[in-house]
């Protein structure tokens, strides 16, 4: 939905590619192998917060951007930029979590061949992106939203059946009896002469 | 004849079923529904920093950091948390400010990251990374009230860099790296006229370095470098504007060092001289203007500098004690608090610097003696009414709770131990004493109508604003909830958890509150010198209350030091009132505790501890126990895993241990054991069902009338290995090197019942195992997205049971014992499905007979907590399901698994930091408990199937009365006029 659209109404910064500064080699032998790292930049963008998505806090001070499912967390300030520093080159994966909001994962290749070189890709859709700009796929909502009260909803109910089969009986049935043959109603009738029962016969009778 | 069309027509009715349960496999609640079966509660740990923000009006707050890697901003008047960020634990916070009044400053990583926070909404406003060595001791300064340059600056120094950082949009103004070799910067301090930064740092072990820098550029003024006689250890403190106190190596005496000088000038001071009983270690604390305070283990020393002549006691404090900073009062005012205990009370005590001796305040207030022993001391001043200064405190007790003392009184107080949970067992409530009085039911019964015809008018939604919220406070207040005896449907019950400060606390479940506490004297640090910590909480006496009479108890198993060699502890709790019944120390240590499903005859559950020696211990020491034991000894095989040699290995017990005399000690017998190869793979994970697990069916009928038999084994073990280059993380690893292979182990004989390996895939591992199948959660390194796997594994030998005539002639082998020394045949089928979220726990529902469905808990990366029907982890899914299929309930093939934001059972809550979901079984067989910690919280109640052995809440009772009412009058209508009829008849 969102994510196919390709309208972003700003010019973003893009994907921004740093290699940090060589005198700090030092700083960097922490990590594996190489040298150098690279920033990974992009921007979370969360159009209408507020009319829709009702009971869930409208601030989004608690989104989280997680890199690698979990090797660094940081947030997202509020204009919506992230970054992360020294990331060594390879394909990593970028997470965004925030209540109320669905994104999808983002795979991020770093080339080691031609610095600077950044792709980005969503993975659950598997669009590509130009630039790091990341927008929730849909909103989540955690509450089953109430029916209106409808008088069909009533009848369906268990209760509501078992009224709506009493007035069936109660006036459909008499009619249903006059389209009886005759010949058979007046069998019935003899029975039940010999057999007097009646509804309120019944009822005394279940009474005494 | 008949048969076959009734058949047909059962599974049509089984089929229509299905497909209505299908509809609602989603099993959400309404918004307004949020608080009826669940509670959420925030916690922020132990606090290690605070910060008051001094704000002349509005709220009073106060920033604190906390062991739990959190930065929270509190109110000061209620302890509410305003706003709270949890750092990631790979991202350790280090230093807290406050800047410019507005905001608050934050340094972690060892002085790596430093960022800054909005004070009123904790909105993070900038993100700085500086590019240093990770420091052990990272500082942070903020320049005050700079005039040199337009904003506030921030010094981080760590090592031997420093930064000067603007605090306004996080833009570094100078860096600076001192030349000297290992140097680390330990003070930072400022000049009274602001331009010049004072930074003194230790190189080597001997060197004191001393540079003036300019506090606007950054350059080096002036650079004063002077070796120390006997080196120094590191450890260093500020005792005035222009004296530094510094241990020397020996940890023997103190160096005065004044470096305001043009030359380093010191005085050295024997600690002996100052104080007599030195034993252990001790901590020199900075406190201000010429006073640092010296810890010891029995005492806290006071001492007051004379220049860099020497040193005088003033005062001594016997521990436990503990002393806070100073804070600011006037000019020339410094306060500081020390807090001591005297008797079952502690003491406020206010002095000033510059007169140590005499005291400002002194007040005694009553503690909960369950809280232990004050840790740290925060102090904060207002003005009072009178224009005099009054002080209140923060404590930080040993329970890791945080309490707020003003007036000798405790004002509130956090139980931030419950963000540090290690453990959680449950306990039943009481059983409900006869004679409940009927008074108490009529009265109200008319509350309980009006209750309803409420309800009823919500379903009709025909009602108002304050209907609306007079339904949501009758639901909250449903006392039936609360109540602390057993009920009919086992929802009210008490978990008991156990934290990481050695305190065991009890929650109730209807709403979360705590029913009794108890911080455990046997794993207090006072006692027996080296750390203990608690390891697990375990039932320990269930006695069934129809029988005895007795509480419950249960046993919390600990360690009394860090190694792995040292002697374990055991204490046993009254499930009800906490009180401790017993408590010992093993003259054993504790690897492994496998808790058995025996009972002696005072219904104790026998419990195994594995000592580091290879013997097992029986417990209780009880001749009763050891008779049930022995009878069962021969059936009883456990496991090992050892991670760090890639070996799992299977044992069996053998009488008489190496101790000789001690009958309840037993040998262990090595069975089996699968070595890994190293280089190929590491254990990631390994995971075994729940031990008190039930499974209804063992078979299971599909689609064309075809049973299969589960293959349910205890002893069914799933173990995944890695790649070793696939260890780390994601991304560090390319998918040709990266491969997961899954195993399927039986544990008495160690016979691998499956294997399967997935290419290009990489841990972390998250795996859950019940009945007979096992879902685990991985990285697809091709796909480059997280995916779910799911084994079934069935039992083939027995598939032959269904030929009728076997089962005529006696071939069928129904009766034959089933042994695990037989060579099982096994089916398994497998399948796996994308999955979009990282998972950071992983649990199964768990209901009383296991006749419900399963719903998978995954707890996500973002702290949510997703109920996963286990019909989506099908292996049996196909793309196009036959007719038969669908019928069974068979859901068709998608490539990824749903996520369904209403099956998020946290709704619209978060588990910060999430650790561990539990699921509970309720009696209800629909319902299970599910509760969920972290930093926070959670508890709900859950029904994987909907509750279809219980009206819910939503049911409305007024409805059905109605019905009841409507069909009663139609009944006396028909009645009177059938006699009208009749008479009429009669008449004619």
């Amino acid at each position: 939905m969102a994510a196919s659209s390709p309208l972003h109404r700003h010019l973003l910064l893009l994907l921004l590619v740093a290699v940090a500064s060589a005198c700090l080699g030092a700083a960097a032998a922490h990590q594996a192998g190489s040298g150098e790292g690279y920033t990974i930049a992009g921007r979370i963008k969360i159009d209408g917060i507020s009319a829709k998505s009702f009971g869930l806090p409208a601030k989004t001070s608690n989104t989280k951007v997680i890199l690698n499912g979990g090797q660094r967390v940081t947030f997202a300030r509020p204009d919506g930029y992230f970054a992360f520093h020294n990331v060594p080159a390879g394909t990593h994966l970028i997470e965004v979590s925030s209540i109320g909001y669905f994104f999808s994962p983002v795979r991020v290749d770093i080339s080691a061949r031609n610095p600077g070189y950044i792709q980005a890709a969503l993975t659950e859709t598997r669009r590509v992106l130009n630039e790091l700009v990341l927008e929730p796929l849909k909103e989540e909502h955690y509450y089953e939203v109430r029916e209106p009260f409808s008088i069909m909803s009533l009848l369906k109910s268990p209760m509501g059946l078992m009224v709506g089969f009493m007035v069936l009986m109660v006036f459909v049935m008499p009619k249903m009896m006059e389209n009886i043959d005759p010949e058979e109603m007046k069998q019935a009738q003899e029975q039940m002469r010999n057999n007097p029962v009646s509804f309120s016969g019944l009822l005394s009778r279940a009474q005494g | 004849m008949a048969a076959p069309p009734r058949c047909s027509l059962l599974i049509l009715l089984a089929g229509l079923l299905v497909v209505a349960s299908l509809s609602t496999l989603a099993a959400a609640i309404y918004e307004d529904q949020v608080g009826l079966a669940d509670w959420h509660q925030k916690y922020i740990g132990k606090v290690k920093q605070a910060v008051y923000h001094s704000q002349k009006s509005g709220r009073r707050r106060v920033v604190v950091l906390t062991e739990e890697n959190v930065i929270s901003s509190l109110d000061l008047r209620s302890g509410d948390i305003f706003w709270r960020h949890v750092i990631d634990k790979n991202d350790p916070l280090d230093q807290l400010s406050l800047s410019l009044g507005k905001y608050v400053l934050s340094l972690s990583s060892g002085g790596t990251i430093l960022r800054a926070w909005n004070l009123p909404d904790g909105q993070m406003i900038w993100e700085t990374k500086l590019q240093t060595f990770t420091s052990s001791n990272p500082q942070l300064h903020v320049l005050s009230n700079n005039k040199v340059a337009k904003d506030n600056l921030v010094l981080v120094s760590a090592g031997r860099w420093m930064y000067a950082v603007s605090s306004i949009d996080g833009s570094i103004s100078w860096e600076k790296e001192f030349s000297l070799d290992g140097l680390e910067i330990k003070q930072v301090l400022q000049s009274p006229e602001n331009d010049i930064v004072y930074a003194i740092g230790i190189a080597g072990s001997s060197k004191l370095a001393l540079y003036h820098l300019s506090a606007k550029t950054g350059e080096i003024l002036k650079d004063i470098q002077e070796s120390l006689p006997g080196g120094l250890c590191g450890e260093t403190v500020l005792g005035s504007d222009n004296l530094l106190v510094a241990l020397n190596k020996a940890r023997s005496s103190l160096f005065l060092i004044d470096f305001k000088g043009d030359r380093i000038s010191y005085n050295k001071v024997h600690i002996s001289d100052l104080v007599q009983d030195l034993s252990g270690t001790f901590k020199l604390q900075t406190v201000s203007n010429g006073v640092i305070a010296l810890r010891t283990s029995s005492t806290i020393s006071l001492l007051k500098l004379k220049g860099t002549d020497g040193l005088e006691v003033v005062q001594r404090f016997d521990q436990p004690a503990a002393v806070s900073d100073a804070l600011t009062i006037s000019e020339k005012d410094d306060a500081f608090a020390v807090m001591q205990h005297v008797g079952s009370q502690i003491e406020f005590i206010v002095k000033f610097t510059n007169d140590v001796s005499s005291e400002i305040i002194r007040e005694k207030v009553n503690i909960d003696q369950h809280r232990g022993n004050v840790e740290k001391v925060f102090l904060n001043s207002y003005i009072r009414t009178d224009k005099s200064h009054g002080f209140r405190a923060l404590v930080v007790m040993e329970d890791h709770s945080l309490l707020l003392i003003q007036q000798g009184e405790v004002v509130w107080s956090r139980e931030d131990g419950l963000a540090s949970i290690v453990d959680v067992t449950t306990s039943e409530l009481p059983v409900e004493k006869d004679g409940v009085s009927v008074a108490d039911v009529e009265h109200n019964l008319f509350e309980w109508l009006k209750g309803h015809m409420l309800k009823l008018k919500g379903t009709l939604m025909l009602a108002n604003a304050d209907e609306v919220a007079a339904i949501q406070a009758l639901r909250l207040k449903s006392s039936e909830k609360n109540k602390m005896t057993r009920d009919h449907n086992g929802f009210r019950k008490l978990l008991i958890v156990l934290t990481k400060a050695g305190k065991v606390m009890a929650l109730h479940t209807g709403d979360g509150r705590i029913i009794w506490s108890n911080l455990l004297p046997s794993f207090r640090g006072s006692r027996f010198g080296g750390m203990p910590s608690a390891l697990r909480i375990y039932q320990w006496q269930v006695p069934h209350h129809s029988i005895m009479r007795e509480n419950p108890s249960v046993l919390v198993v600990g360690k009394s030091g860090a190694e792995s060699s040292a002697p374990g502890v055991f204490s046993i709790l009254d499930s009800y009132s906490g009180e401790e019944l017993n408590s010992m120390r093993l003259d054993h240590s504790v690897v492994q505790i496998i808790p058995l499903m025996l009972k002696d005859l005072s219904e104790q559950r026998l419990h195994l501890i594995v000592d580091s020696n290879s013997n097992a211990h029986l417990y209780p020491k009880s001749p009763d126990s050891l008779n049930v034991f022995l009878h069962e000894m021969s059936n009883l095989y456990f496991y090992s895993v050892d991670i760090q040699t890639n070996v799992i290995r299977g044992y069996s017990l053998h009488k008489s241990c190496d101790l000789i005399g001690d009958e309840y000690c037993f040998s262990m017998k090595e069975l089996w054991s699968i070595i890994f190869p190293s280089d190929s793979e590491r254990i990631a994970t390994t995971e075994t069902r729940k031990m008190n697990e039930v499974v209804h069916t063992q078979a299971k009928i599909i689609g064309d009338h075809d049973v299969m038999y589960k293959y349910l084994s205890k002893n069914l073990v799933f173990v995944a290995t890695v790649s070793p280059k696939a260890a780390g993380n994601i991304g560090s690893a390319l998918p040709e090197e990266a491969s997961l292979v899954a195993y399927l182990i039986d544990a008495v004989t160690g016979r691998i019942l499956h294997r399967v390996t997935h290419h290009g895939a990489q841990g972390p591992v998250h795996a859950v195992l019940s009945e007979n199948w096992v879902v685990y959660h991985y990285f697809n390194l091709r796909a480059h997205r997280f995916e779910m796997a799911v084994i079934e594994i069935y039992d083939q030998s027995r598939a032959d049971n269904k030929d009728v005539m076997k089962l005529i002639v006696g071939k069928h082998n129904l009766s034959a014992p089933i042994t695990s020394f037989s060579r099982p045949e096994v089916a398994v089928k497998s399948q796996s499905y994308f999955f979009a979220h990282s998972v950071k726990a992983m649990s199964v529902t768990q209901t009383a007979k296991g006749i419900t469905s399963k719903q998978l808990l995954i707890g996500t990366i973002g702290d949510q907590v997703l109920a996963l029907d286990k019909r989506y982890l099908d292996p049996r899914r196909s793309a196009n399901p036959t007719q038969q299929e669908k019928e069974e309930g068979i859901i068709p093939l998608t490539d990824s698994l749903p996520i369904i934001p209403q099956s998020f059972v946290t709704h619209s809550h978060q588990v910060e930091a999430l650790q561990g979901i539990v699921s509970i079984p309720a009696k209800l067989e629909s319902t299970t408990l599910v509760f969920t910690y972290g930093v926070d919280l959670f508890y709900t109640q859950l029904a994987p199937s909907r509750t279809y052995d219980s009206l819910t809440d939503e049911f409305s009772y007024a409805l059905l009365l109605i019905t009841i009412v409507v069909l009663v009058a139609a009944i006396i209508f028909t009645w009177i006029w059938s006699e009208k009829k009749e008479l009429r008849d009669k008449w004619r």
